[in-house]
């Protein structure tokens, strides 16, 4: 792993560490530990769709879906089948991965704005399921009553053992992908980036890795999406629907999407923004969504990962 | 007695999908308008549907103008909103990779739902149909007045495209831009103030489509998300840039998708439009009435 | 069945192509034997590169064969035709601008590796034996074309010259057979064209056999072994670069590009 990449992740651990002494110390942040589960749930989403945007270059509109199909099935399985929810949670990423290649084969052949219409298509239809099936999603107002997670017996009911639990997933996660765009595959990715013909004529299977980045990134949404069911208890449709899609990929832009540091930077933000600081803006938050965004795509398309380097210039400096 | 029913049900259901079908249609040819001249899809397309109907609104019900005035009014004002939107999002990033202006639009369009819900909130809003709410009784079925004036909307918006497109120097000269933007500014073509118009144009055509469709179908702030993304799919049905295919997809398309909502479920009835259109761009992404090597060669 | 001992390494029969209605390929015949340096040339517009772009399987063409040891290749995918050792430079540059030197080359190996995404998302041991065996050897390619000291830098950085000399070293990663280099001349200055000379001819040392396109008609003379002239998809002449100085019709296609008359 590259030294940069290894102080990142150092400070990383560091600030997760003190974020709960901190947190669960000083009473008017204590309900942050409860947004630090969510930013994490969310960055497992986002650093699956950093590497389909950042570093495949492929736009996926669609991902509230993936992001679903974990969530239901391990609600459906856990609840319906009373199965273990951890053998949910593999059911969950093995159907998603499945629809994820099967939607991903012929989307991937798409470019541009065909593909970014196709994935918000596909997620659309998938939110519709949700809503239409009803004995099987209860509809519209979902269910709820889904159990805990447990390790060896010991329950993950309070926040701070959720949040270790979500965010050594999130580590873990990590640092899996950060070898991966560090290896022959990531190299293979961004070169088609580049110039597809030349990454064609290098022998890369361009095709090949665009769908083998698609089903992965699903697969972390999958599991994101599994965390997000026994950590809320509860499912409804509307926590999957087109918005969040869009707002994940705003995520991921704002963060800087050819970075997935700027992954996890975009969604802390957003989701801090979305949860907590944006309550002063009660329903217009969709507006400050908008304009963030636009602010972000028109003057620092690089997004705010790019402002790190120069701000730690300015600190070395005094 | 049966049979009357269902031949009154078709008959309804049809003149529903072929109004719902005209708005797709105006919708595709707003998103074929910007593409064929710059290559964008706008995903705030929709939004200007939105815009169009609840700036109506505001015109009929809120200031009480009289019909004409505040139609022309609020062709006006979206119409700015368009132009607006060219200016300050579209014309700053030149050169930009395609995946940024997807990303621009987007936000773009994020930006309208956010205002339309800051000044409207998250009700639906209606205003009285144009000549009365008295309903016309066609095979059993009954048929809204408003319908007829979807209708007589898209025919002259397809006439005007026509004339202005065949007929008008700045038309031709979009065209021109189309077909070679680079030949068209050694030409001595303005392509920046083409791409202006065609912005502009498209946002019109929004504008028209909401105010029409809104005293039938309502209308609210988070409307535009899904009407683009039909829109979107008569386009891709029709064609990318074909202008008649998007009338003729757009109006299928509305077909499909109310006979499917009445016949077999009102639920899965966006899905039946999208599905058509995943469907489309898997198997033939020039459309159906397009021909392969002709969707390489941008065609009005 | 022996490679080595076969007498006709690429063969190209009644190649053509067409675009919309222009013919760029008009049944095109030629053999290239290995372990020589050949050269194609004609004017612009000949359809040198579309055959470089139809051998590599870029495009399929609309009719003929290309055979790679015996083995009938065309319409094959682009990465499939470099599997079976044959590589490639682009007239205009396509290197992998935002990556660094080394990565580019370290891409040339890819069809020589061979980890998943499991073993590299989980560095297993194979996994990185084999990220140092690729970067060994792209650190040897490199230093074979002269860039050694460039490694760190962004390829989209570099000069132009040098980003040529980059695309070599990229596609000899590749370990390939046969060597397509189209106009690797191209905007390089008297001195680069010479260094570029003796690289083709230490490549053929390498036991790689190098076909080229190029307008440089000194280098042309001077490194081949075997000239084809093409002139509107079609094959005028071919032979030692002796005999196609002094071919007629090689001279009216040369004459009719700088003089052209037909326009007027």
């Amino acid at each position: 792993m590259r030294s940069s990449n290894r102080k990142a992740l150092f400070g990383l651990t560091l600030f997760l560490i003190l974020f709960p002494v901190v947190a669960m110390n000083v009473s008017a942040i204590g309900h942050y530990l409860d947004v630090m589960i969510f930013v994490g749930i969310y960055c497992l989403i986002n650093m699956g769709l950093s590497l389909l945007m950042g570093y495949a270059g492929q736009i996926s509109l669609g991902h509230a879906a993936f992001f679903g199909l974990g969530a239901y099935t391990s609600g459906i399985l856990c609840t319906k089948l009373s199965m273990s929810p951890w053998l949910a949670m593999i059911a969950g990423v093995g159907i998603t991965a499945l629809v994820a290649y099967i939607v991903g084969v012929p989307s991937l052949k798409l470019k541009g704005h065909y593909l970014a219409m196709a994935t918000l298509g596909f997620g659309v239809i998938v939110h519709i399921f949700f809503n239409e099936e009803v004995s099987l999603t209860g509809g519209p107002s979902g269910f709820s009553d889904i159990p805990g997670l447990s390790i060896l017996g010991f329950s993950l009911d309070n926040d701070l053992s959720y949040y270790i639990l979500v965010w050594s997933l999130v580590v873990l996660t990590l640092i899996f992908s950060l070898n991966v765009i560090h290896s022959r595959i990531g190299r293979a990715l961004r070169s088609l980036h580049d110039s597809q013909v030349a990454a064609d004529a290098m022998g890369v299977e361009t095709s090949r890795y665009k769908v083998m980045i698609f089903v992965l990134s699903a697969m972390y949404a999958s599991i994101a999406g599994s965390l997000y069911t026994h950590y809320v208890g509860f499912l409804s449709p509307s926590s999957f629907d087109l918005f969040l899609s869009i707002k994940l990929v705003m995520m991921v832009v704002v963060g800087g999407m050819h970075n997935i540091w700027g992954a996890l930077l975009g969604t802390w933000l957003l989701t801090f923004l979305g949860n907590e600081w944006l309550h002063v803006f009660h329903d217009f938050d969709i507006l400050v969504y908008g304009a963030i965004l636009l602010a972000v795509v028109m003057f620092l398309p690089d997004g705010l990962v790019h402002l790190v380097p120069r701000v730690s210039r300015v600190w070395k400096r005094g | 007695m049966t049979k009357i029913t269902l031949t009154g049900q078709l008959v309804q259901y049809l003149f529903t999908g072929v109004t719902v079908g005209s708005i797709y249609a105006m919708v595709a040819v707003g998103f074929n308008i910007i593409y064929n001249v710059t290559d964008i899809i706008n995903f705030a397309q929709g939004e200007f549907v939105m815009l169009g109907g609840l700036i109506m609104v505001f015109f009929t019900v809120t200031a009480k103008l009289p019909l004409p005035l505040a139609f022309v009014l609020t062709i006006a004002a979206v119409t700015a909103v368009g132009a607006l939107m060219e200016r300050f999002t579209i014309n700053p990033l030149k050169n930009a990779s395609v995946l940024t202006m997807i990303i621009v639009t987007i936000a773009v369009s994020i930006l309208f739902k956010g205002i339309a819900m800051f000044v409207w909130g998250k009700d639906p809003y209606i205003f009285p149909p144009f000549s009365g709410s008295k309903p016309l009784f066609i095979y059993g079925a009954a048929i809204q007045t408003q319908t007829l004036w979807v209708l007589l909307m898209t025919a002259v918006m397809v006439v005007l495209m026509t004339i202005f497109f065949k007929k008008t120097r700045y038309g031709k000269a979009m065209l021109a831009c189309a077909d070679n933007p680079e030949a068209a500014r050694l030409v001595g073509i303005k392509v920046n103030t083409m791409i202006l118009i065609s912005f502009a144009l498209s946002a019109a055509i929004g504008a028209v489509a909401g105010a029409v469709i809104t005293p039938i179908s309502l209308m609210e702030y988070d409307r535009g998300a899904l009407l683009a993304l039909k829109g979107f799919g008569a386009a891709v049905l029709g064609g990318l840039g074909s202008f008649y295919g998007a009338v003729v997809a757009g109006v299928l398309l509305g077909i499909i998708e109310s006979m499917c909502a009445g016949l077999v479920s009102s639920g899965y009835k966006d899905a039946v439009a999208l599905i058509l259109l995943l469907l489309v761009l898997y198997v033939r992404p020039s459309g159906l009435f397009g021909n392969v090597e002709a969707s390489k060669i941008k065609e009005f | 069945m022996n490679t080595e001992s076969s007498p006709v390494f690429l063969q190209v029969e009644n190649l053509q192509k067409s675009f919309g209605g222009v013919r760029a390929l008009k049944g095109l015949s030629f053999k290239v034997v290995p372990g020589i340096i050949k050269a194609i040339i004609g004017p612009n517009g000949a359809g040198k590169t579309t055959l470089f772009n139809v051998i590599t399987g870029i495009f399929p063409p609309n009719d003929g064969a290309i055979a790679l040891n015996g083995k009938f290749i065309e319409g094959c995918q682009a990465r499939e035709i470099a599997r079976l050792g044959v590589s490639r430079t682009f007239q205009n540059v396509e290197v992998f601008g935002r990556m660094t030197v080394l990565e580019n080359v370290m891409v040339g190996r890819h069809i020589q590796s061979r980890a998943g995404i499991i073993s590299t998302g989980l560095r297993l041991l194979g996994m990185r034996q084999e990220e140092r065996q690729i970067r060994e050897s792209a650190m040897h390619h490199l230093a074979f074309v002269g860039l050694e000291n460039r490694t760190t830098e962004l390829a989209g950085n570099l000069p132009l010259g040098e980003q040529k000399l980059l695309e070599v070293a990229r596609a000899l990663a590749t370990d390939p057979k046969i060597l397509l280099l189209d106009e690797p001349a191209g905007g390089l200055n008297t001195r680069e064209t010479e260094g570029l000379a003796a690289l083709i001819h230490r490549i053929l040392e390498q036991g790689i056999t190098v076909v080229l396109v190029e307008h440089d008609m000194n280098l042309v003379m001077d490194i081949s072994d075997e000239i084809m002239v093409m002139n509107f998809g079609e094959k005028i002449a071919e032979g030692k670069p002796k005999q196609i100085k002094n071919d007629p019709l090689v001279i009216e296609a040369y004459l009719g590009e700088e003089v052209d008359y037909s326009d007027l």
